[in-house]
């Protein structure tokens, strides 16, 4: 038997991600993990698995729900957490539901204020995490290219970048005072492409949305927006079906999906080294004004 | 050929400069000429204004914070990813500002590589000499210095001789090792994915290629097991394990550990990574391990080979960067992180300040943001610890505050008594010099246009008296009547002398490996063809070797001829004594012999004449070998 000594990218970055996820549930008060049922929570979610098989994960997931995520993606959630055995929470701001909050009457920026950042900030307060992972990319967006694996929040949950923790080697300062927070990233240095060879190699399951199939859009400012139950049409617009997958998952109503014919893990990464547009393009809010994400980031949002 | 059954391995690398040398440009046109951004960020790159031809703003793209944009610095390191057939890479672009030096020091601390910047108009700043300190403070083990703005300089040659003469002087008081020199101009792109053509002095690569091509599986210790715990994994009745990330060496199931600080030993009974049982972990591997003995483990504790113990340490002397706000006093108390441990330590002694822009040491009472100095700390418990230059992870800490928890600093382990593990500031002398200037100036290619041969180590490996010795003078003849460069590095003869001081003892025997590797890849270096001859009966040996020289350059070639055959031939009287249990350790017959799996190939000179071995041979050769005129 020859002994492989050299390890691949996938196995670099699968064991920098255990690492960090173990450090995060040795030294923190109460950890929990987000889980928004995309394809990068599904790579968290497997890979908090291994940290700590054959154990339990010894933390909860909270999934903080906005009533505007796709049926697929619910039954997806619930599924996982019955076949793995996870502690799954919930949390919807239910105040700004129950008001009627969304994004066709107020837009997207505060749509996403009242259902996704506060609703986030309530959950993290009521269940007093101190430690909270998250999927996030650095190569997603350019304002997470510059943020720490584990990024210091004030009391408010605020982030500041200017004044980041210096982080050196794989030393993270997890020290925290009462109320204050942070946020950590396991995935920081993944890409879009890395995520999906990681799923190929583990056969990790994911939302069926990601692949191919005829669905029912209509194309607005050249983006096929999915008609789900409470979608509005503009004046002129007729739902059509087309041939598209999601290359990211939120909800509904501000998630495009790309006209795909990849209807199988192998053939999302073959797509995926050919495509010319980024995958945050498929996403309404992040475009909404220069430095959108920065700004959503300092208040709070991941 | 080569390309398609190579698996990428990742190069983590940092690039600095000052304000103005072009960084920013030099980062985005080279992501954009490998095709590694995206159209939509592209033209985020154009402002609204601007047509379809207007130049790309690139610094839009690296400085990713607003007040980045508007204040036009970098403030923070950014990072960046792409790929090649070759390579995955992650750019950390780091601040050059003084004032954010704490950032620039946490790119330092991740990276392989430093991509230095320098504006051939300029010449080297003190900036630039800052950056170059920091990153050598850090242990990055090898630089590209980028001479930018060719163009501005009318491409001129002179220009670029006298920068790069300027900086390896300095480089050298700075003990820098591998250095390399590349005249780019990063708005037009010359040097940096394709050539230069403006440049037909240079015959160097370009960037790219250098960046593709540098060696760095051998940065790696493989040697010295070290797993700091992180986690006791448990499942009550059922399982009880311990999971942690392997900073150095190799760990196998079955392998006697200690644990440490309690000494206790035992054996490792399984090992996994998540789901699956695993047959062994290296360096870099996340593991969970589970122990023969029920013997008390917990988070911070080490697990380490009987026979390889770091040093215990209750002082620890440490090259420090100070980033915190606060200053550092000799008597206060702080908290520090090493591997998994949280422990409190006290400042005893500040020895010197060097002043990054001249070198020189200073007296201090304190050293404040930025600064660094060599300290000394008392521990409140004692840790093992490795020096820094051997492990990067078990020879370094970081300090945080007691009160407010910030990061105040970042340390890196030297021996107390080892000078030359110190940089070289003012009283180190220039002893290198020699060394460092001829590496940057002649590049594989030129010599492999000299010696008309690329260079490869043939790595023989077989039982005693399997015919190593004699095939490989054979074949050393026949290649030097053919005109070819080349040296055998022979079993016997190497532990004459420059291996004199080793046994035969599994340590030894890699030790002994390691050595002759470390020169094959040498030989490598200046154009030779190596052929080696030694039993190197451990298959973790020969892979350590294969490490050292470059799996493109190294060739196992395994002497199968059996043990009956080499017992019957016994040239020098080994096998007899061995028998009669006067050689203990002799491998065949008192020590194991592991055979390559997948040799490229494969002799028996029980079966085969010399002669036909030979021609074997020169066919594994002949790719290296052909005439390329």
């Amino acid at each position: 038997m020859k002994e492989i000594l050299s390890l691949t990218v996938l196995d670099e970055l699968e064991a920098e991600a255990i690492q960090i996820i173990r450090e995060v549930s040795a030294e923190a008060e109460r950890p929990v993990m987000m889980y928004s049922i995309g394809k990068d929570s599904s790579v968290m979610l497997h890979l908090a698995r291994k940290a700590f098989h054959p154990a339990p994960i010894p933390f909860p997931l909270l999934h903080v729900d906005t009533d505007l995520k796709f049926p697929e993606m619910i039954n997806f959630r619930d599924r996982m957490a019955r076949e793995i055995g996870f502690d799954l929470r919930v949390h919807k701001n239910r105040q700004a539901l129950e008001t009627g909050a969304n994004p066709w009457d107020m837009g997207t920026v505060r749509c996403c204020g009242f259902l996704k950042t506060q609703a986030l900030l309530d959950a993290l307060r009521e269940g007093r995490y101190d430690m909270v992972m998250g999927g996030a990319r650095r190569d997603e967006e350019r304002s997470r290219a510059k943020e720490r694996v584990f990024s210091f929040r004030d009391l408010h949950g605020q982030w500041e970048p200017r004044r980041q923790r210096p982080e050196f080697w794989q030393l993270y300062n997890t020290r925290l005072h009462d109320g204050e927070s942070m946020r950590i990233f396991p995935l920081s240095n993944w890409t879009e492409l890395d995520v999906w060879r990681y799923i190929a190699r583990e056969a990790i399951p994911v939302v069926p949305l990601y692949f191919a199939a005829e669905r029912e859009v209509v194309e607005r400012s050249g983006q096929l927006i999915p008609v789900g139950e409470k979608t509005r049409l503009l004046p002129g617009e007729r739902p059509e079906r087309r041939l598209c997958r999601f290359r990211t998952l939120g909800c509904y109503p501000c998630t495009g999906a790309v006209a795909s014919s990849a209807a199988t893990v192998d053939e999302i990464i073959m797509e995926l080294q050919e495509v010319r547009l980024s995958e945050r393009t498929t996403r309404v809010i992040d475009h909404d004004q220069d430095g959108s994400m920065e700004r959503k980031k300092r208040e709070g949002y991941f | 050929m080569k390309a398609a059954t190579h698996t990428p391995d990742m190069l983590r690398f940092l690039t600095a400069g000052s304000v103005d040398d072009g960084k920013s440009t030099l980062i985005g046109r080279l992501l954009y000429d490998v095709g590694a951004l995206y159209d939509d960020h592209v033209a985020s790159l154009r402002s609204a204004d601007a047509d379809e031809d207007a130049d790309l703003d690139f610094s839009l793209l690296t400085d990713g914070l607003r007040a980045e944009r508007e204040q036009g610095i970098t403030i923070d390191v950014a990072y960046r990813y792409f790929s090649t057939s070759r390579r995955r890479f992650i750019i950390a672009d780091a601040p050059g500002h003084e004032q954010y030096t704490r950032n620039m020091a946490t790119a330092a601390s991740q990276a392989d590589l430093a991509v230095l910047l320098i504006d051939a108009r300029l010449g080297v700043s003190t900036q630039s000499k800052r950056h170059a300190f920091i990153c050598a403070l850090l242990g990055i083990p090898r630089f590209v210095v980028a001479i930018n703005k060719m163009d501005l300089v009318g491409y001129a040659e002179e220009r670029f001789r006298e920068i790069e003469a300027e900086y390896q002087e300095f480089s050298v008081r700075l003990g820098l090792g591998n250095l390399c020199f590349i005249p780019v101009c990063a708005v037009s792109g010359e040097n940096l994915v394709r050539g230069g053509e403006n440049m037909p002095w240079y015959a160097g690569p370009p960037l790219l290629s250098f960046l593709e091509e540098v060696y760095i599986a051998g940065d790696r210790n493989l040697v010295d097991f070290r797993l700091p715990i992180q986690r006791v994994v448990h499942l009550p009745g059922t399982f009880r394990g311990y999971g942690g990330r392997v900073a150095s060496g190799v760990l196998r199931s079955g392998d006697e550990v200690m644990v440490l600080p309690s000494g206790f030993r035992t054996r490792v009974a399984a090992l996994s990574t998540g789901m699956e049982a695993v047959h062994h972990a290296v360096a870099g591997q996340s593991v969970t391990v589970a122990l023969e003995d029920d013997v008390d483990v917990g988070r911070g504790d080490l697990l380490v080979h009987p026979g390889n113990v770091p040093q215990e340490r209750r002082e620890l002397e440490a090259m420090l960067v100070w980033t915190g706000d606060e200053s550092l006093v000799p008597g206060d108390v702080y908290l520090i992180k090493h591997a998994a441990r949280w422990i409190k330590a006290r400042c005893e002694a500040i020895h010197y300040r060097v002043d990054p822009n001249t070198l020189r040491r200073e007296d201090a009472d304190a050293l404040a943001l930025n600064d660094i100095g060599r300290v000394r700390f008392s521990l409140f418990k004692p840790v093992f610890a490795d020096e820094y230059r051997k492990n990067r992870i078990l020879g370094s800490f970081i300090i945080v505050s007691t009160t407010t928890n910030d990061t105040l600093g970042a340390a890196t382990i030297i021996d107390r008594t080892d000078y030359d593990a110190e940089l070289k500031t003012e009283r180190a002398l220039p002893l290198r010099s020699n060394v460092v200037w001829h590496e940057g100036q002649v590049t594989p290619a030129a010599r492999a246009a000299l010696f008309r041969q690329q260079p490869v180590t043939l790595w023989l490996t077989g039982l005693s008296g399997s015919g190593k010795s004699t095939l490989a003078f054979a074949l050393e003849r026949r290649l030097i009547e053919a005109g070819h460069a080349c040296f055998v590095l022979d079993g016997d003869n190497v532990r004459h002398g420059l291996n004199h001081d080793l046994g035969f003892s599994p340590r030894d025997r890699a030790e002994n490996i390691r050595r002759v590797a470390e020169v094959a890849r040498l030989m490598n270096d200046a154009g030779l063809i190596v052929i080696t001859s030694f039993i190197s009966p451990f298959a973790e040996d020969r892979e350590m070797a294969r490490q050292i020289i470059g799996p493109d350059r190294y060739r196992e070639v395994y002497l199968s001829t059996s043990l009956s055959v080499c017992e019957g031939r016994d040239p020098k009287g080994f096998y007899q004594k061995a028998r009669a249990g006067d050689l203990p350790g002799f491998t065949g017959i008192s020590a194991p012999y592991e055979a390559p799996s997948s040799p490229a190939v494969t002799l028996d000179t029980g079966a085969h004449s010399v002669e036909q071995c030979l021609a074997m041979l020169l066919r594994q050769l002949a790719d290296f070998i052909k005439d390329r005129s």
